[in-house]
């Protein structure tokens, strides 16, 4: 079945925050599996943990302790936050025994 | 056995009647889950799959939520599905309900109305269907045992039609139609099928096409989802009437326009409506009341949901009173078609009072729906017709 954006969609710009599954299907059906994705939810955060890479022993206590697998390895081995998926809980800020991860409030 | 090709005249219950509709409308999935009064279409739809008479496999749920859930499942994998149900069972499957119409799956179900206990009683009012008339289904009320044969029939043309896309139940009274016996033309099978061809699924299961059902739905999109079964709903507003054209067409009866039937409406000053069964002594009533010169008329309403608002306006212009019979009460205010009729007739001349009747099966007589005429005529307010 051809995906259709509605009028109302197009006008309300729905589309950006929700670029995945956002297409209004006859009966909710998503015609293209594995939308989900394309959903990110990184925005229903309001804490946002940083990382200071210099301090980062690479230890990956807080990749493994992340309750939305939002933490990533860098290249070389270090420690990165992934935006698109991280919820602000900051367990990863909690448990890291370096102190290498701060936090602030999150601009939205 | 052979299908039978011959139309023939048969004495059956109006349970029999939608079961032999069924039959010939070749769904593929029954999932059933037998209760009071419903259990006589279960019964004959068993007796024809074990008789080979039908093709379809029968599900032995282990509940009402799991028929449902099952007619769901059926209208997944894209094949016309058939459950029946009654009172506490269709509570059961409330949640289910609008899962079905969501996904829009043409499905249906029959229901034989029964109150909704407690106190546990098993007799017939409209409490179970009724309270679920906000959950995208389309609802149609039968007369006779005829009408639930043909509208049984006439419910999977409008469900599959591509721009309506939503459930619906047909609804007939428990006891007062599910087990009376009535003369029923059972039509070929060659004419069905001409009537309703084999179903084609707009979305479905398919590992070479593989679809997301059953997603979420977040703020931003679940209000354009319900929208759009809106707009299905007032489409079925025009295809209904279509439908029963074209069964008139096809088999020589058709039910008013679909939504609505209009008996002795042309100059009535009052009017009886109601659903169901209790249509067919109305019309004694107001046979007896036009014949000693009353100017008495009647409106059934075939279709709650979506409700025939233009047709009801229509009709209740040039009335001065309209009676409504309610076999349901909404508990704290009113009964659900008295509010309803009550909202469509604000802007008219016309004096609406609901009288509540026929609650966990006590018979609404000729008596009682003369007393309810009476009351408007003298301009006095409804009450619980008891
Ligand atoms: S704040 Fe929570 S969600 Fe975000 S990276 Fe740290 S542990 Fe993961
Ligand atoms: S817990 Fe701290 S030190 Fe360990 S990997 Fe994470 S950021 Fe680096």
């Amino acid at each position: 079945m051809k995906k259709q954006k509605t009028k109302e969609q197009a006008q309300s710009g729905i589309s950006k925050t929700c670029p995945g599954p956002m297409v209004f299907s006859k009966g909710a059906v998503i015609s293209e599996p594995g939308s989900t994705m394309k959903y990110k939810t990184g925005n229903w955060r309001t804490y946002k943990p940083v990382i200071e890479r210099a301090k980062c022993i690479k230890c990956g206590i807080c990749w493994a302790n992340c309750p939305d697998a939002a933490i990533k390895k860098d290249s070389d081995g270090t420690f990165i936050v992934d935006y698109d998926y991280c919820k602000g809980c900051l367990i990863c800020d909690k448990l890291c025994p370096v102190k290498a991860i701060s936090h602030g409030v999150e601009q939205k | 056995m052979a299908e039978k090709e011959k139309a023939e005249k048969v004495v059956i219950s109006g349970a029999d009647a939608i079961a032999c509709a069924v039959k010939l409308c070749r769904p593929k999935v029954l999932p059933m889950y037998p209760i009071t009064p419903s259990t006589l279409v279960p019964e004959r739809l068993s007796e024809f799959v074990f008789n080979g008479e039908m093709k379809a496999e029968m599900i032995h749920v282990e509940s009402e939520h799991s028929a449902a859930s099952a007619l769901y499942g059926a209208y997944a994998t894209g094949v016309r599905g058939f459950t029946a149900t009654a009172s506490q069972g269709l509570a059961l499957m409330h949640e289910i309900l609008p899962i079905i119409s969501a996904s829009r799956f043409p499905a249906v179900m029959a229901v034989a109305n029964r109150t909704l206990s407690g106190p546990l009683n098993i007799w017939n009012d409209h409490s179970d269907a009724v309270s679920e008339r906000d959950q995208g289904w389309i609802q149609l009320y039968c007369e006779s045992a005829q009408e639930a044969f043909d509208t049984t029939i006439m419910a999977y043309k409008i469900a599959e039609t591509e721009r309506v896309s939503l459930p619906v139940m047909v609804c007939i009274d428990g006891f007062a139609l599910s087990h009376v016996y009535e003369p029923v033309q059972i039509e070929g099978q060659s004419k069905v099928d001409a009537f309703l061809p084999p179903y084609k699924p707009h979305n479905f299961l398919d590992t070479s096409d593989p679809k997301t059902f059953g997603a979420v739905a977040f703020p931003n999109s679940f209000f354009e989802f319900h929208e759009a079964e809106e707009m299905a709903m007032q489409e079925a507003l025009k295809v209904i009437p279509k439908v029963n054209e074209e069964f008139g067409k096809a088999f020589g009866r058709k039910y008013g326009d679909g939504l609505v039937e209009l008996v002795e409406m042309k100059n009535a000053e009052y009017a009886l409506i109601g659903m169901g069964t209790l249509v067919g002594t109305s019309r004694v009533v107001v046979e007896e009341m036009r014949k000693q010169g009353e100017k008495v008329g009647l409106i059934k309403l075939k279709c709650l949901r979506p409700f025939p608002k233009d047709e009801i306006l229509q009709a209740c212009k040039k009335l001065k009173g309209l009676a409504v019979i309610d076999r349901h009460a909404s508990l704290g205010y009113e009964g659900a078609l008295t509010i309803d009729l009550k909202a469509a007739l604000k802007d008219e001349k016309v004096k609406v009072e609901g009288f509540v009747a026929g609650l966990g099966g006590r018979d609404i007589d000729v008596k009682r729906l003369r007393a309810a005429v009476e009351t408007i005529m003298k301009g006095e307010k409804g009450y619980w017709l008891k």
